[in-house]
């Protein structure tokens, strides 16, 4: 078979060819998956965020920082006030992981730190030791969840603040967590805003 | 115990059982042949060939097929690098975030054109949706069509005889992105959205935080303040503190999230909509999602190793191939996650802090991963992104443990051929494979061939290159930076850790990974430069070579098997072939990874 080869025109093919996949796949094809995704799954394509009569209490999907014994504490936060700001121009809160090596002698004194802070809140659980997702910063720095077993390891403090007995809040806490993809596939985990707006009585 | 074996086992399975009948896809596509998606697809492909008035027959010789993938990724960096100066008056800017300086402009252009997706910059502040859309996700699509085209190149070298056409890159790259990337990722990216991953036009949203934070006139968060809202007062210890703010909402990025993130998966790209990549809660909100966004990491460089067995007519071929890769995989992968569940001393606390694994925790080290995805979602994730070129990642690498670290680090400095990114993985693993034939030829006093073809110098002297590219960029890129004075102020960690930092920048970089130990600020005109420098290097003397490598066997004649012939499908190759790739990179490596993670293992240990 003749070979034929093209010979020229490969610049002003170029640029029509990345001009065409543009349109295709820069406009066309998210554009289709915006429509579809807002028509199908309208509360998850935006946010998830959790609204009660008109007021957004947070994303279900977003950590945010609790410091009170009444509420469920969750993975450390490395908080951001710089970056954002609103429409009125005040500061909003952001968050990053720490990206520090767990093998490094500032690791171990800032969670040295977190482990006092914790036995403080709650004496007498001085022996027990503390579940890591409780003094670890997470991978977004957000993360909305922590282990069933850091979950647990709260409860008498919280049923103790909110004068509940403690099946009362592990009540609250199974309503609140999500199970393994499958039954096999990622953990269990707690959703800490779920849990502090049911505490509260919001949700 | 016994389900976090199976959780580990599951993943690897269901990875070859999809990656086995999408490999018979995409070899039956870039055949020309008709599948199930023809009747969709077609009209597309036709359109575009149409306007391009290409004739569907038409070849390229090696020099020509060279030549449109370097006007193709020109049009596509000083595209991109406009956008990204210019995004700030454009439209589709409802964060209204501004153009970037010209270094990190040149280095996020060069990053996506060359496949790497390494970011200097954090996508929900510094890119508008229009970048997002127009930029990113058209530059995660065609850079992995361009990887697939170029490896189909090679393909067509072994299985031609004696022509001088290699097929034509602009048919081949319309094919790979209109018959196999855009129906997979539609689909993927609509399941993401049910999963929980954003996808809108509107920009972020603020909602309210259930405890406010006091922050401090110099920035700080105060931990023990008392926040009197009603007065706006914050006090500690009874004392009103003067300047302190109290910040009362939190913010939510919202952006065409869902349509990026799906192809920066399965396209091996890796480049996260968010500047946590897929750690972050609203880009990778589940188990679910995590599932699936993991799975298409491996999916198509594993399925190109079965197209590639069926196009050269020898399955047995893939399989060998694959076998190679897949056991340096679950080598490495069994490394990460025994050191990841085992954690470290700083942790455990002497005991304050459980670090075992039980039905209620996952335990291990925690230190940068998501409760959600636990050790076993995130080292699974952490191997299957370094041995692909793709990236991103669900946890930051920077909080592995000294030798997990060590175990991502060392699979990007293999030169990306443990799978890698999709096509370049396979076509530098057939580099080390002509690499292997020559040397266990050289050994028994064959000549070395390699399906059918004779393995002479010239194809040789570009095997070496293709080889030793990622090497040579990492090693001089990281030495160079080493012995400029003000680059330790980008480290976030001292000592042998923080020369890790360094190492694995341009480690990412020279393999075109993208993934980062993100305690490393590398957004200084220094980075930028050097890095870009490094990606362009190691993206584009490999496809130089691979073509020049196609260009020479296509011309060549068949030779006849026969009992003299070295088997490239048995065991013995797949063990050679492990053998050469590991040699370059332990020699190449082992002196670097000694100052780095190696040191820090040992100094904890004393």
């Amino acid at each position: 078979m003749q070979v034929r080869i093209k010979k020229s025109g490969t610049w002003t093919r170029a640029i029509v060819f990345y001009l065409m996949l543009t349109m295709i796949c820069g406009v066309i094809y998210p554009l289709v998956v915006t429509g579809l995704g807002q028509l199908l799954f309208k509360d998850q394509a935006n946010g998830s965020i959790i609204e009660v009569n008109g007021k957004k209490y947070g994303s279900a999907l977003l950590g945010q920082q609790y410091t009170d014994n009444a509420h469920m504490w969750g993975r450390i936060m490395n908080v951001d006030t710089h970056t954002y700001k609103n429409k009125e121009g005040k500061a909003v809160m952001y968050a990053a992981p720490s990206n520090l090596s767990p093998a490094s002698d500032e690791t171990a004194a800032l969670v040295a730190q977190r482990v006092a802070k914790i036995k403080a809140a709650d004496p007498d659980q001085k022996e027990t030791a503390i579940p890591v997702d409780l003094v670890t910063c997470s991978g977004s720095g957000l993360d909305p969840g922590i282990s069933v077993a850091a979950a647990n390891y709260q409860v008498p403090r919280i049923a103790k603040a909110h004068h509940l007995s403690e099946a009362q809040v592990k009540t609250i806490i199974t309503q609140c967590t999500s199970g393994k993809f499958l039954g096999i596939f990622g953990e269990r985990t707690v959703n800490v805003l779920k849990v502090n707006l049911m505490l509260d009585g919001i949700l | 115990m016994a389900s976090i074996i199976l959780e580990y086992g599951l993943y690897l399975v269901i990875l070859v059982a999809l990656g086995i009948p999408l490999g018979g896809y995409i070899e039956r596509v870039m055949a020309g042949e008709h599948t199930f998606l023809s009747r969709v697809c077609d009209p597309v492909e036709n359109g575009i060939t149409r306007v391009l008035k290409i004739d569907r027959e038409e070849e390229m010789d090696w020099k020509q097929y060279l030549k449109s993938v370097l006007a193709f990724s020109v049009c596509g960096l000083v595209f991109l690098f406009l956008l990204l100066m210019t995004q700030g008056f454009l439209a589709g800017n409802p964060q209204g975030v501004k153009g970037m300086r010209w270094d990190l402009a040149f280095n996020t252009a060069v990053s996506f054109v060359t496949n790497t997706n390494w970011q200097a910059y954090s996508g929900e502040s510094q890119l508008s949706d229009l970048t997002q859309m127009l930029g990113m996700t058209v530059q995660n699509f065609v850079s992995a069509g361009t990887g697939i085209a170029v490896l189909f190149a090679l393909i067509r070298g072994f299985n031609k005889v004696k022509e001088k056409g290699l097929g034509s890159f602009w048919v081949d790259v319309t094919r790979v992105i209109v018959h196999v990337l855009l129906p997979l990722n539609l689909v993927l990216a609509l399941a993401l959205i049910g999963g929980g991953v954003v996808q809108n036009l509107k920009g972020g949203e603020t909602v309210d935080l259930l405890e406010p934070i006091a922050v401090s006139a110099d920035g700080n968060v105060m931990d023990n303040a008392v926040i009197d809202q009603n007065a706006g007062t914050v006090s500690v210890n009874g004392k009103t503190v003067a300047g302190a703010t109290i910040v009362t909402q939190e913010f939510v990025p919202m952006g065409p999230g869902a349509s990026q993130i799906a192809i920066k998966q399965t396209g091996t790209n890796g480049g996260g909509f968010m500047g946590v990549n897929s750690a972050h809660p609203l880009e990778n909100p589940s188990s679910f999602t995590n599932s699936l966004e993991m799975l298409s990491i491996l999916l198509i460089p594993v399925a190109l190793c079965f197209s590639f067995g069926r196009a050269v007519k020898n399955k047995k071929q893939g399989i060998a191939i694959f076998c190679a890769m897949f056991i340096c995989l679950c080598v490495a992968l069994a490394a990460l996650a025994v050191n990841e569940q085992l954690g470290t001393p700083e942790l455990a606390q002497n005991g304050s802090v459980d670090l075992s694994w039980s039905a209620e925790q996952c335990g291990g080290n925690m230190e940068g991963k998501e409760a959600r995805f636990g050790i076993v979602s995130s080292s699974t994730w952490a191997a299957f992104t370094t041995a692909a070129s793709n990236g991103s990642v669900n946890a930051m690498h920077d909080s592995l443990t000294p030798l997990g670290g060590m175990v991502t680090m060392l699979l990007m400095q293999l030169g990306e051929v443990i799978f890698g990114g999709v096509g370049c993985g396979l076509y530098g693993m057939l580099a080390f494979a002509i690499l292997t034939v020559f040397i266990a030829g050289l050994m028994v006093g064959r000549t070395p061939e390699f399906l059918g073809k004779k393995i002479e110098p010239y194809e040789m002297k570009w095997a070496v290159l293709v080889c030793l590219a990622t090497p040579i960029a990492i090693l001089a890129g990281s030495g160079i930076a080493m012995s400029i004075p003000g680059v330790v102020d980008s480290l976030t960690n001292s000592g042998a850790h923080g020369f890790s930092e360094i190492l694995y920048a341009y480690s990412s970089c020279g393999g075109n990974n993208g993934s980062a130990f993100a305690g490393l600020a590398a957004n200084t005109p220094f980075f930028n430069i050097t890095l870009g420098m490094v990606m362009l290097f190691a993206r584009f003397l490999p496809i130089a070579g691979i073509l020049a490598i196609s260009g020479n066997l296509v011309q060549k004649k068949r030779i006849a098997v026969t009992a003299g012939t070295l088997s490239t499908t048995n065991g013995t190759f797949v063990f050679l072939l492990i053998l050469i790739v590991l040699l370059i990179g332990a020699l190449s490596f082992f002196p670097a990874l000694s100052l780095g993670p190696l040191a820090e293992f040992f100094s904890q240990m004393m």
